[in-house]
């Protein structure tokens, strides 16, 4: 049986009375860099934290590798939520990098990378301290490993979250619009950075504003707006020959803001 | 007056160290408490939090030689017989704990949620969360106001006198009976007192320069 890395079936999240999901389908295959796209308070981001659950999801399924993320079993009723324990271990295999960095302002870069690696895969300090290393030299940032995060850049900041996640070696990764909150000059070198990983096959879904990054690293483009996956399809599909009404003008609205 | 001061200190040392054993369990005792109810406050369930809450604004509310009195003349009616010195230590934790809590409660509110987001996504569980993530921070803000409410705790065990444990100020009261000299002994209790509490105040402000170079 191929299923997909990531399988989403009939999402469903309230916040309140507010519908925040709505019956959302998505496939992920191994090695696609998934890219989700929408206006402001469409769901994506949401979407995105419920597949780690930093959100809990109130109806329907996630899968990660075979495995439900939020529950003890299929939809259905009298499936319990996961316990702290078990959650902690899937969450260990998802990845995240996070629109405001949320880097562990007390610890060096270095430290950030390697924290996760000893408490949660119980590797050896040596060991440890070697992939972090790697990885940080990955993303260009040989020379500021010892750094706290107060004394790098946004996008240097930016680019320790991301070897933090990718250290761990993800199933997935998941990028919640990673340049959002960076001066436009910084953008470039936090996006060939996970262009790269994407290069490398790093599965990924990626929430982003960037259209041009979009179209560039995405395998597949999926469309949300309130609440709900409303076109879906190729980079070309989706940005080029969208057919989509509500598609179209969401695209032209992101044009004019863009030039 | 120093060959005074000589005959009398022997007197006060021996208060002075009850003083110090007494304010030493109070504040063990009432910081596991109380860094334990501040994690409730923060992160627990509603009811988690509502007896916590009812808890700490009694314990709060009330005078502190009034808990040392209830607990040690109103618990024998509920069967509790207990000598002064548990009686008294247990009442100035509990007061204790309830400030602890609520220094706890702030400090670890004020690390952004983002923290917390950021340490589950790489696969902490909660309790490495607290200890590699939430109290490493928190620290910094917990500390000022802490060691201020240890300062506390030094002069408010002073109270334990009044359910006859021969603490520094007993000590100086019974000095003080038999010299009829009140000025000297008084002068000499105070200022071991500030003797206990100056350290601490400096110690704190090493700790505070230690941990000042974290950022937000």
């Amino acid at each position: 049986m191929t299923e997909p890395l990531v399988r989403i079936r009939g999402l469903g999240k309230s916040f309140g009375p507010t519908r925040v999901l709505e019956g959302v389908d998505l496939d992920v295959g191994r090695g696609e860099a998934v890219v989700v796209i929408g206006p402001s308070g469409s769901g994506k981001t949401t979407l995105l934290r419920c597949i780690n659950v930093l959100e809990t999801y109130d109806e329907g399924s996630i899968r990660v590798d075979g495995t439900e993320v939020g529950y003890d079993g299929p939809p259905g009723p009298g499936r319990k939520p996961r316990r702290e324990g078990e959650l902690a271990r899937i969450r260990a295999d998802i990845g995240m990098v996070f629109q405001l960095f949320n880097l562990f302002p007390h610890l060096t870069a270095l430290e950030n990378v390697m924290l996760g690696l000893t408490k949660v895969r119980g590797m050896p300090k040596a060991e440890a301290r070697a992939r972090a290393e790697h990885w940080l030299a990955r993303v260009g940032l040989s020379d500021r490993m010892s750094n706290l995060p107060g004394q790098l850049s946004g996008g240097q900041q930016q680019r320790v979250g991301i070897a933090r996640a990718v250290a761990m070696e993800p199933k997935v990764l998941l990028l919640d619009e990673i340049t959002s909150a960076l001066d436009p000059e910084l953008v470039g070198e936090v996006l060939s950075a996970v262009q790269q990983l994407a290069r490398d096959g790093m599965t990924m879904v990626v929430v982003t504003h960037e259209m041009t990054f979009a179209r560039d690293v995405g395998t597949r483009i999926v469309f949300m707006d309130a609440a709900r996956v409303v076109a879906e399809g190729t980079p070309r599909e989706i940005l080029v020959e969208p057919r989509h009404e509500r598609l179209r003008s969401f695209l032209a609205r992101i044009e004019m803001k863009g030039h | 007056m120093i060959d005074f001061a000589l005959r009398t200190l022997p007197f006060l040392w021996d208060g002075l160290l009850v003083t110090l054993h007494v304010s030493a369990v109070v504040l063990v005792a009432s910081l596991a408490l109380g860094v334990a109810a501040g994690v409730g406050f923060a992160y627990g369930p509603l009811w988690v939090r509502l007896p916590l809450r009812l808890c700490s604004d009694v314990l709060r509310g009330t005078p502190l030689l009034v808990l040392i009195f209830c607990v040690y003349y109103l618990l024998p009616f509920a069967g509790l017989n207990l000598q002064p010195f548990p009686a008294a230590v247990i009442a100035l934790s509990a007061f204790k704990s309830a400030h602890v809590a609520e220094i706890a409660r702030g400090a670890i509110s004020s690390i952004a949620p983002g923290q917390v987001d950021a340490g589950k996504a790489i696969g902490l569980t909660f309790a490495q969360r607290l200890a590699w993530v939430v109290f490493p921070q928190a620290l910094r803000r917990f500390l000022p106001p802490w060691v201020n409410s240890v300062t506390d705790t030094v002069k408010g065990s002073s109270l334990v006198s009044l359910v006859g444990i021969v603490d520094l100020m007993l000590a100086a009261q019974q000095v003080i009976g038999r010299t009829y000299e009140p000025l000297p002994v008084y002068v000499l209790a105070a200022l071991m007192y500030f003797a206990i509490n100056y350290a601490l105040s400096v110690a704190s402000r090493r700790l505070e320069a230690r941990f000042a170079y974290i950022r937000e």
